[in-house]
């Protein structure tokens, strides 16, 4: 690049010059940056923190408790016991919080673009996937916080998970090298892997809508249309066995839900499983949600481009 | 100086002025729907001046504005900024602009810092670097002696002095600010309008000034006047006053824009 090669040459200048291309340091800037406003953001909103945690846990403490002579959960895996409703319904609220920190990380979104922040993110030179994608993982690093915040608390209420030990280290000649974290609580690090996959996919299912919304109409909306659907069809408060004796139907209707499958990817992952069918609709889901979200924010096909100038301008 | 020097190799080594131009926009249009927002819009904003886009609400300004930042692309005609197409090298061009929106697009919970080196980030810039362009920046605008405290404490006069900070973070070679006055009183438009005007002569940066307030034009800018998604008229303030035949600007605006009225009716 001819005018940047003109400005290396000035010695005299006191600044860096300016870099030419995107370098594989500036992504990472860039990424790191996106990720560190998203959770300063969260860290500074209080009175968020404190409700995204009141929710799940009046959930397990209140309805939870109500609940428990009601419904008398079976033995499916991954439970190899009778458990307390309690403890089937702790999964179901990890993926609850996820599913509302997305939604709520949406409508940010759609605020954001009305008062021009998302604007000040889309004119940074690096291309638009990736600051989506990173925006993506700032809302997943939000998440995670609250989740680990609400395992903590929980752990109290008896809600552990129960894995075998988990050896971490190498086998060298036949001599193991390493340490073994201790049995049921490894749990809270195989489920690590399934609330970010779970947090990516409903994370961008929220980006796309934030797109397709077309102004900053309330939470109530987004509430009834797409949380309470989702979270209700699914097997977060209930065994999709139970649903079936009742509705067939409604049964169909969870079975392809993918949120029925971030909730049993965390279910079983929190007691040290892999479930495959979860896996693949979730990383699946993902993937197209991903792909939804980046063409509507496309600036030459998306939907943003064919809405034109909001009201406010 | 190095924006200068940069601008100065550039022009020189094309040999031609019209790649030097700081921003370029040929023959523009763009709908939505059955609604034409631009209409065949051409005009440049030369490095080291000050161009001010004139034009009542609707007349096209933000959707100018939206495909020079590139929220959405430009179905017909071209942009360039210092020289790169904005729809083939999105990157390149990206990085020499600085733009402060209409709104308000600071998080009042964080520090002025805060806000700046997010911005540097964006950029690809490292954490120490981002934090020297903050203070640096913040020092042009006369507000390094607050950087550690929260936006929200600011007036309004001030976060729009960050913003202008904040746009500046990467020495970029065009500024474009919308209504950038918009909602202030008397004393801090003048800050604003003397810090900007101060980052053209200094730092030779071209800078788009869009705005419907005729009182913000001074003799030596450029002057460019939009109405209804055309360019009716470009050039310095004199020629505005004959091709509007007023001895005053807004006279002269009045009288151009209502001639199209007249001949649209």
């Amino acid at each position: 690049m001819s005018i940047d090669t003109m400005a290396e040459t000035s010695a005299s200048v006191p600044h860096k010059p300016m870099p030419s291309h995107l370098t594989f340091s500036g992504f990472f800037a860039c990424f790191r940056g996106i990720v560190w406003r998203e959770v300063l953001r969260f860290l500074h909103q209080r009175e968020r923190f404190l409700s995204a945690l009141v929710r799940p846990l009046v959930w397990l403490f209140i309805f939870a408790a109500g609940f428990r002579q009601v419904l008398g959960v079976s033995i499916i895996p991954p439970y190899q016991t009778y458990v307390l409703y309690e403890t089937y319904v702790a999964p179901g609220l990890l993926g609850m919080i996820l599913l509302f920190n997305a939604m709520q990380s949406s409508l940010s979104m759609v605020y954001d673009r009305e008062t021009g922040a998302m604007r000040t993110l889309l004119v940074s030179p690096y291309p638009r996937w990736f600051l989506l994608f990173s925006k993506l993982i700032g809302g997943v690093s939000v998440a995670l916080l609250q989740v680990y915040t609400f395992l903590a608390i929980a752990y109290f209420w008896e809600i552990q998970p129960d894995a075998a030990a988990l050896p971490v280290g190498l086998t060298i000649g036949g001599q193991f090298v390493g340490f073994e974290i201790p049995a049921p609580y490894n749990g809270y690090i195989t489920v690590l892997p399934a609330i970010i996959l779970s947090g990516l996919m409903l994370g961008a299912f929220g980006l796309f809508l934030s797109s397709v919304i077309r102004q900053l109409e309330n939470f109530a909306g987004v509430m009834n249309f797409v949380i309470f659907p989702m979270f209700f069809a699914s097997s977060a408060l209930y065994p999709l066995w139970r649903i079936r004796e009742s509705s067939p139907l409604l049964y169909e209707i969870c079975r392809f839900n993918p949120f029925t499958h971030a909730v049993e990817l965390i279910r079983f992952a929190f007691y040290g499983q892999l479930d495959p069918t979860s896996f693949y609709v979730v990383a699946g889901c993902t993937i197209l949600f991903l792909a939804c979200a980046i063409y509507a924010y496309n600036p030459s096909k998306g939907l943003i481009a064919r809405r034109g100038p909001g009201a406010r301008s | 100086m190095l924006r200068r020097k940069m601008v100065d190799a550039l022009t020189s080594q094309k040999g031609s002025s019209s790649t030097g131009e700081a921003l370029r926009v040929r023959n523009v249009s763009h709908s939505f729907g059955d609604t034409r927002a631009l209409n065949d819009v051409s005009l440049d904003v030369a490095p080291g001046s000050f161009t001010i886009l004139l034009g009542l609400n609707g007349a096209g300004k933000s959707t100018l504005f939206s495909l020079i930042t590139r929220l959405y692309d430009n179905t017909s005609g071209e942009i360039h900024i210092l020289g790169n197409d904005v729809r083939r090298r999105p990157s390149a061009a990206l990085q020499r602009l600085g733009v402060v929106f209409q709104s308000r697009t600071l998080d009042s919970d964080l520090t002025l810092l805060q806000n700046l080196t997010y911005h540097a980030a964006l950029h690809g810039f490292g954490r120490r670097e981002s934090k020297r362009r903050a203070h640096e920046a913040l020092k042009t605008v006369g507000l390094d002696e607050r950087a550690k405290e929260k936006v929200r404490n600011l007036s309004g006069g001030q976060a729009r002095r960050v913003e202008i900070a904040r746009s500046m973070l990467h020495d970029p070679g065009l500024l474009l600010l919308d209504e950038p006055t918009v909602g202030l009183d008397i004393d801090s438009r003048q800050s604003v309008i003397s810090i900007v005007r101060r980052l053209v002569n200094e730092h030779g940066i071209g800078v788009l000034w869009a705005t419907h307030l005729i009182d913000e034009i001074d003799k030596t800018d450029k002057i460019i006047v939009m109405h209804k998604g055309r360019v009716l008229y470009s050039g310095s303030v004199p020629g505005l006053l004959e091709a509007g035949q007023a001895n005053d600007p807004a006279s002269a605006f009045r009288n151009l824009t209502e001639t199209t009225r007249a001949e649209a009716a």
